[in-house]
């Protein structure tokens, strides 16, 4: 161990360990960064990859009750006049189908994805603020718990996920299920901006030597992207719900005309969030698209400096677009136009990015494996609802659509297509790597079909409802408009959307149970996660990776350097510079503890009381300043080791 | 199509309706050519042979595709220009200042139906009627939008308007109906429990069998002449109906609910949901909350009797 060498952070050298030095090493850094046993272990395991896991795990739960929500929907709107709901339990589960697949679904999978995938990528062995990212794992496990009590108490949201005030106010939502839905809003904020600075930090300051901003992997690009979006985005729907949560408990009108307040603030406010909250789902989707294009064509993505700038245009340009929410709510028409100009140039840097993989594909050499099959899917299904959001960007046309199925089957496509088919991509590509098991191809063929066929079916003939004069959110429909035949069609669909879950829900289990082993690198990946087992270690990389290329796995030479000089009796890492990622410090991450999930609980609590209560402030300011003092205060172990710091300099 | 109205935007009734349609049109042929040029693109670049001995990295194939994403790009672009630029030529012909002639109507969003005032500068000329719009062809309308609750939103897809009613705040729209016909409009914003159940008729007609019956809908309620009826007035004026429904000519004056001064001349009850027929009244009046669960017309347990006479006066009130 080449401790000892002061403060001098020059720990790059060229390999020079012989192996039993090795193996002291790997056996003191899987002691050192292993969680600690049993039940405790679990609650208190601050590592990226479980943390992450867990999100994945949950988030996928929530998907799958999200969908049930989705085939009642289907099932009721099947044919006219059905009886099978009733207007209240329609409001409440469409309400409910919405706040979960945005909320509770969409963003903590695809960042959750980052979370694990990020700092192999980057060659790092934990995020920066490994008990931050616990604790917001937990806020959001509880923001989660608390919309389905709500809803299995009859209390679930009634107003939509969009939630529009005066109908979610105090007049017309009387009880508490409007309140249900802004905390869980607030959870799930809360979760989002934690998960966004652990990415931020992590991705600044802790790639592998010698990865400079310009050899960073795409998908770590579009994480850093949509990181930033969630900052800059998140606290205004954080402050919308404090609004709403606060007109409904201590009577603010900050909604209400009559007093002087005004329910447009609320569209304002929710949308400026809620139009890039559409991109922080779809951006890292992009992520997802370019490393599994790399991974499959074996070639890196063509034109890496033009994607890199279609990203971070693209985070820009989602905030400029907010008003095309609100085109018939009779706002200026000068203002109407610039927004529809954004929203319809928001296509150009999808469309360059489209035009890259195509290029890609083209010099590459495709391999038609499940992962490339729902890339292909993905452009298919998503460029579909990438020109009905132009066509929706226009206000005259918006005219006719807004409000109506068309905008159902718009917002389907562009989020089926722009991050369900990534998503489900990236599971048959990145799962071999967690679970060290490959998923099935033949199940996944039927699943990718299935999946196709289904979406296809369930969401085209909505597009010509919405122009034959069905709106959104009707629980039901007379039979005389002949919307039934359409309809039907569409549950239909739903139906083999439900079928090709199934058949990915087998192809999990299976997998686990005896799927072939995977390998480090199944798929002969580019980019640093591949260069570790599968599952990854505690620790990550035994010896940390430096890297010279875009393709560091590619370009594999004999004599490349790695990072030695960590401490291996604790959790050291390797701070680089943010730029060119030069090595400038070393850093000890943080023990595991309980703290996170106090805290989380004292959040918890807090925000529950005051759905009944102001006291829920200052109590819950009482119990969160002990939680995170309890968190900051070092325990014995860490005391020491803090100690032995200083000691030796 | 006479219930429950025709409700297509591709059955434009009307300029603006009809600009719409044909602007519509433009756009999906332009996304069905884009999409059959990414799509092949995308398929022939997956499926294409590969010569024995192709190399990954030709400098030469790099640039020929550096060239073709930036083709592709600045078609894009310009694409998008295009469209955009119809979208703002369509939209300034559609929102242009109304012509002074136009006939003004106010509509009040409510949950769940909709309260119509066609007003005149005498006020004993107004004339409020709910859930049924008629409208003189070949003559400009402005709607005056408001709600008095939650909002709402008003569409008719064959007249190509849509524009929110929000609490707070009055909007205009205007547009004109050409050809005569029964249009269905629908709430386009999610209101509450019978958001899907709210809806009415705009029934264009010519201009002189809309000022008939504009003249009409003027008139306060005819006292009803045969025996039966004038119980039923009774039977109304006594009962709980009074507290939200107005008949002009009596007593009745309240404006929770619909304006029922000339219900029989209506076409649809419940706004929108039922054809007006003696039967479908009768099982409205009895029970509403099966047929709009949620809605606010409470149930109305009356005698047999009472209610023969209930519904012969409503069917009096032409």
């Amino acid at each position: 161990m080449t401790t000892g060498t002061g403060t001098g952070p020059d720990p790059v050298t060229i390999n020079p360990l012989d192996p039993v030095t090795l193996e002291r090493e790997r056996r003191e850094l899987q002691r050192s960064w292993s969680p600690g046993p049993g039940l405790w272990g679990w609650l208190t395991n601050v590592d990226h990859k479980s943390v992450a896991v867990r999100y994945i795990v949950t988030a996928f739960v929530f998907f799958l009750l999200g969908g049930i929500q989705a085939g009642l929907m289907r099932l009721q709107l099947a044919r006219p006049e059905n009886r099978l709901l009733g207007p209240d339990e329609y409001s409440q589960i469409f309400s409910t189908h919405g706040t979960t697949m945005m909320f509770l679904f969409a963003v903590p999978i695809v960042t959750a994805v980052g979370l694990y995938l990020v700092p192999l990528m980057i060659g790092t062995r934990n995020v920066a603020f490994p008990r931050l990212n616990l604790y917001g794992y937990y806020v959001y496990l509880i923001g989660g718990a608390l919309l389905y009590t709500g809803l299995l108490l009859n209390t679930g949201p009634e107003a939509g996920w969009f939630s529009y005030v005066p109908l979610s106010g105090p007049e017309f939502s009387p009880g508490k299920r409007s309140d249900v839905y802004a905390q869980t809003v607030t959870f799930t904020e809360i979760s989002a901006l934690i998960t966004s600075v652990e990415i931020i930090v992590t991705v600044f300051k802790q790639r592998a030597p010698g990865m400079s901003l310009n050899r960073i992997p795409l998908f770590v690009w579009a994480q850093l992207v949509a990181a930033f979006m969630i900052m800059f985005a998140m606290p205004w729907v954080a402050t919308a719900s404090m609004f709403l949560a606060m007109d409904r408990l201590v009577g603010t009108h900050l909604f209400n005309p009559a007093e002087g307040g005004d329910p447009l603030l609320w569209q304002h406010l929710f949308w400026f969030f809620g139009h890039p909250e559409v991109y922080i789902i779809f951006v890292p989707a992009l992520g997802f698209v370019s490393s599994i294009v790399s991974g499959m064509t074996g070639r890196p993505i063509f034109g890496y400096p033009i994607m890199v700038v279609a990203l971070v245009v693209t985070g820009f340009m989602s905030f400029g677009l907010w008003v095309h929410h609100m085109f018939a709510t009779g706002i200026p028409q000068l203002s109407e136009s610039f927004f529809s100009a954004m929203s319809m140039m928001i296509a150009i840097p999808t469309g360059v990015q489209i035009f890259c993989w195509t290029a890609t594909i083209w010099s590459g050499r495709p391999r038609f494996r499940v992962p490339f099959l729902f890339v292909l899917g993905f452009v298919v299904v998503f460029i579909i609802g990438g020109f009905t959001g132009v066509m929706v960007a226009s206000v005259p046309y918006d005219v006719q659509a807004h409000d109506t199925f068309f905008v159902v089957a718009h917002l389907h496509y562009v989020l089926l297509g722009g991050m369900v088919f990534p998503l489900f991509g990236a599971a048959y590509y990145w799962l071999p790597k967690v679970t060290g098991r490959m998923l099935d191809e033949r199940l996944g063929r039927w699943h990718f079909w299935l999946f196709f066929i289904g979406v296809n079916l369930t969401f085209f003939p909505m597009h010509q409802l919405g122009l034959d004069g069905m709106t959104r959110r009707v629980y039901t429909y007379l039979p005389e408009t002949g919307w039934g035949p359409l309809n039907l069609v569409a549950s239909l669909g739903a139906l083999t959307i439900a079928a090709s879950v199934a058949v990915f829900l087998v192809n999990l289990v299976r997998s686990r149970r005896g799927g072939a082993p995977a390998g480090d690198d199944p798929w002969d990946g580019p980019t640093l996660e591949w260069a570790t087992s599968s599952p990854p270690p505690p620790y990550n990389f035994h010896l940390l990776p430096t890297v010279r290329s875009r393709t560091p796995l590619w370009k594999r030479e004999s004599d490349a350097p790695v990072v030695t000089g960590l401490r291996t009796d604790m959790r050291e890492i390797l701070v680089t510079t943010m730029l060119d990622a030069e090595p400038d410090n070393r850093m000890r991450l943080p023990e595991p503890t309980i703290w996170p999930l106090l805290a989380a609980l004292a959040t918890g609590v807090t925000f529950i009381a005051l759905i009944f209560t102001p006291w829920g402030l200052p109590i819950g300011a009482v119990l969160i300043t002990v939680a995170f003092i309890g968190w900051g205060w070092p325990s014995p172990k860490e005391h020491e080791l803090q100690l032995r710091e200083e000691r030796e300099g | 199509m006479q219930f429950p109205g025709e409700h297509s935007a591709h059955g434009p009734a009307g300029p603006q309706a009809l600009l719409l349609d044909r602007l519509g049109d433009l756009l999906y042929g332009i996304a069905a050519v884009v999409f059959v040029l990414v799509v092949t693109a995308l398929l022939v670049a997956a499926f294409r042979r590969r010569p024995n001995g192709e190399g990954m990295d030709d400098p030469a194939r790099e640039r020929r595709m550096a060239m073709a994403v930036a083709s592709a790009a600045g078609a894009t672009v310009a694409t998008l220009v295009a469209v955009l630029f119809l979208s703002f030529g369509s939209g300034k012909r559609l929102t242009g200042t109304p012509p002074p002639d136009a006939i003004q109507i106010r509509v009040t969003g409510r949950q769940w139906f909709w309260d119509v005032e066609y007003r005149d500068s005498l006020p004993s000329r107004w004339a409020t009627t709910a859930n049924e719009i008629h409208v003189p062809v070949g003559r400009p309308v402005v709607f005056q939008l408001r709600s008095t609750d939650v909002i709402h939103s008003f569409w008719v897809p064959n007249l190509g308007v849509k524009r929110d009613m929000i609490p707070g705040q009055e909007t205009s729209i205007w547009f004109q109906a050409d050809t005569p016909g029964v249009y269905r409009g629908q709430c386009a914003e999610f209101c509450g429990y019978q958001h899907a159940k709210m809806s009415f008729l705009v029934v264009a007609e010519p201009p002189d069998r809309f000022a008939v019956w504009l003249d009409r809908q003027r008139d306060t309620a005819r006292t009803p002449t045969d025996s039966l009826a004038r119980r039923g007035q009774e039977v109304f004026l006594a009962s709980t109906c009074v507290m939200c429904h107005a008949i002009q000519g009596t007593p009745a004056g309240s404006r929770v609910g619909p304006n029922l001064t000339h219900l029989a001349s209506r076409r649809t009850i419940a706004a929108g949901t039922l054809p007006n027929t003696r039967g479908h009244l009768a099982g409205w009046i009895i029970d509403p909350q099966q047929i709009k669960p949620g809605v606010r017309m409470p149930p109305n347990a009356l005698a047999p009797d009472d209610l023969q006479a209930l519904l012969a006066y409503l069917e009096s009130l032409r």
